[in-house]
């Protein structure tokens, strides 16, 4: 039982924990892209434009209504041909472009991130209470003031909960992209059920890893939480 | 257009491929949501050892990935077909149809569970209070007072769970269900024609603006003593 | 017999033999590392097998630097289009389907398609009607699985992403019949103990319209040159005995000509 975790080569343990390392790489890669798109897209649905606002809510709506394997396919698969064609067509002459499917894994889960991201962001930016904005404008605070100390403390605020919870939803995601490629956590268990044939164990044992993940970045955000309402008294 | 061109070709095995979708979801999240008021009932105020229980069981749901949960029911209940034939339940587990429900209920029966306490809970005690003044037994309590509150609370938050669980069902396509995605990946593998993705993605966002729709006619019904008076 | 292509061909490649030390072209080998024993991930976590070992040797004559990328089946055509990889090794057969996408190369082996039943099974039969309502499966997107399709459209037909998903199912009794290559198949029950399950039936499947010209390397349909070198390379290791060292490795027939 042991030997089948060990290290070396009648092991999986060291695949399992390269996989791993994939996961961890993935999801920590995507969060800040993720997170940068989402503010695009909630900046594009807050906009008093409608033509904008048509976009980002159109966007968000597309997104969380496809199922994030199909986005995911869609993407991964698309992307690449999509991009040679265009290229052969601006530079035909300039070859292949190498678009590496850590990248790809990476666009695509930044794409659905980015989706649920702008949700949370927009509702939190609306619950950002009009008098404190008006206090800051009373005191004489300039606009790009009040959104660096008003603005962005009260939406990181009320912003947390629920990126929390789409981060626990993206280290999960990074599962799918081993149904498409990379050898993440999830692809490196699939390898080694397919040779020892003891599926429960193995994915079990993976089950196993991501919780402890998921637990771990629980603490952690509630830790974040506590620091970014130390200012707030319990009613 | 790819897209029009292939899209008679390819429909039959899309619509069937949707029915399968609709079957798996609405099976599963229908077996979770017999479960669930029980469930949240014995979480929100339950023995502690049941509480303990439920919040293991949730959260080892919410923390690990549906693929992972779908490979070890599916795959994993191969490594014990001897015992599984003995209790005799190995005729259920062979097919992977069902393997996907279950896995389904119980993945979407820990979320109902969890946004159904959360309406149990949101339950103003005055009005429970009241009931009891007037002299209501505990269960005609909870059948007349707490849940018909803590479900109209908690019926949009139930509603996203559903569709969240019907996305989710398309990896039923990985272990060998024909649903909507599993008949697009087969179209594709066979034509390398692109456009049967986004053919399929329109089918799954037509099944989602049906799904919301009917919720909030129903989220309507639910409240309509609420509504503004002279609205009928 | 030598064209002068093929001269000029010869000039360059000892030109990039020489030049080789220097700086070798750097190629990608696309292969899928879940078919053993063509082509599967070691605990080591390399991907090797009679495919990848064909496909070094031959990147070995063109004067290449051959990384090998592993590509779950579903994606693998697409992968290539999109040019996450140079070619493809991943015993795939040659058919009209595909080659609208891509190109293949001579055949690297001669290949047949047979049917895999549990060892008790009394299936003998392989029509649509002996196999009504029995649980059919194959690997998705294979010829095979065009061939359970078709052949048996009363038949509750399942397709796997990967051929060890479907066999790792053959082994815990979900199929009662399995279609798929002949040569992994045998593989499959001889020398595995998940294997031992189960047996091969019927006659192999030859119907070329199934199995095509047998089972080439895919590329990409522009890269002519490409395909020419590797067809030549192809020649070489098949007349200088370097193909039937490796062959031996795996087998105990010769699976260029499957005698």
């Amino acid at each position: 039982m042991m030997e089948l975790f060990s290290y070396g080569p009648l092991g999986w343990g060291d695949e399992i924990l390269a996989g791993l390392w994939v996961t961890m790489r993935l999801a920590l890669t995507t969060l800040p892209v993720g997170l940068l798109l989402g503010f695009a897209v909630a900046a594009l649905s807050l906009s008093h434009i409608p033509a904008l606002r048509a976009i980002g809510v159109g966007y968000t709506t597309l997104m969380r209504g496809l199922p994030e394997i199909l986005t995911l396919f869609i993407v991964y698969n698309g992307l690449g041909l999509g991009l040679n064609r265009v290229m052969a067509w601006i530079a035909p002459e300039a070859g292949p472009v190498d678009f590496p499917p850590f990248a790809a894994g990476v666009i695509a889960l930044a794409l659905v991130f980015a989706a649920f991201a702008a949700e949370v962001l927009r509702g939190a930016f609306q619950a950002v209470p009009e008098g404190q904005i008006l206090a800051g404008r009373a005191i004489g605070m300039s606009a790009r003031k009040i959104f660096w100390r008003i603005k962005l403390p009260l939406l990181w605020r009320y912003a947390l909960p629920g990126m929390g919870n789409l981060w626990l939803n993206l280290l999960k995601d990074t599962a799918l992209v081993s149904v498409i490629a990379l050898d993440d956590l999830m692809r490196a268990t699939k390898v080694a059920v397919g040779v020892t044939k003891q599926p429960f164990t193995f994915y079990l044992v993976a089950c196993l890893i991501y919780w402890l993940m998921c637990l771990l970045s629980e603490l952690v955000l509630a830790r974040l939480e506590r620091r970014a309402n130390r200012g707030l008294r319990r009613a | 257009m790819a897209f029009l061109d292939t899209l008679a070709t390819n429909l039959p095995k899309l619509l069937d491929g949707t029915a399968t979708t609709l079957a798996l979801t609405g099976l599963g999240a229908a077996i979770a949501a017999a479960a669930s008021p029980g469930l949240a009932l014995l979480r929100a105020n339950g023995p502690l050892p049941a509480q303990l229980a439920l919040r293991a069981y949730i959260s080892f749901v919410r923390g690990t990935p549906l693929l992972a949960q779908l490979f070890l029911v599916f795959y994993g209940s191969g490594q014990f077909r001897a015992e599984l034939t003995t209790l005799g339940l190995w005729g259920f587990f062979r097919d992977p149809f069902n393997c996907a429900v279950l896995v389904f209920a119980v993945n979407s029966c820990a979320y109902q569970t969890e946004i159904l306490r959360g309406g149990i809970q949101a339950v103003p005690l005055g009005e429970v209070e009241a009931a009891r003044a007037v002299g209501m037994s505990r269960p005609t309590i909870l059948r007349r007072v707490v849940f018909p509150h803590a479900y109209r609370i908690a019926w949009p938050a139930l509603g996203n769970e559903i569709i969240l669980l019907m996305k989710a069902s398309a990896l039923a396509s990985i272990v060998t269900v024909f649903d909507l995605m599993g008949r697009t990946r087969q179209i594709f593998s066979r034509s390398f024609e692109f456009s049967v993705y986004f053919q399929a993605a329109v089918l799954y966002l037509i099944i989602t603006a049906c799904f919301v729709y009917l919720w909030r006619f129903a989220e309507r019904r639910l409240s309509r003593h609420m509504a503004a008076p002279g609205r009928a | 017999m030598m064209t002068i292509a093929s001269k000029l061909l010869a000039c360059s490649l000892a030109f990039a033999t020489l030049a080789g030390g220097a700086q070798a072209e750097t190629l990608r080998l696309g292969t899928e590392g879940a078919y053993p024993p063509f082509n599967y991930v070691t605990p080591e976590g390399k991907v090797e097998g009679f495919d990848v070992e064909i496909g070094q040797e031959l990147c070995k004559r063109i004067g290449a630097e051959c990384e090998v990328v592993a590509q779950d089946w579903d994606g693998i055509i697409p992968g290539l289009l999109a040019k996450k990889y140079d070619f493809i090794i991943a015993s795939m057969f040659i058919t009209e389907e595909r080659k609208k996408q891509v190109s293949f190369t001579e055949p690297y082996y001669m290949a047949a398609m047979t049917h895999v039943v549990p060892k008790e099974s009394e299936i003998t039969e392989f029509t649509n009607d002996a196999l009504k309502g029995m649980v059919v499966g194959a690997q998705a997107g294979t010829t095979q699985a065009d061939y359970a399709v078709q052949m048996y459209p009363d038949a509750d037909v399942r397709l796997y992403p990967t051929q060890d998903e479907a066999s790792l199912d053959m082994a815990s009794g979900r199929l009662d019949v399995m279609v798929g290559d002949m040569l992994p198949l045998l593989d499959f029950v001889e020398k595995t103990e998940d294997g031992a399950c189960c047996k091969l039936a019927g006659e192999p499947i030859t119907d070329p319209a199934f199995v095509g010209e047998g089972v080439g390397i895919a590329l990409r349909q522009e890269d002519n040159d490409l395909r020419e070198r590797l067809n030549k390379a192809l020649e070489e290791i098949r007349a200088d005995g370097t193909y039937q060292a490796i062959n031996d490795k795996y087998f105990t027939i010769d699976i260029y000509t499957m005698k």
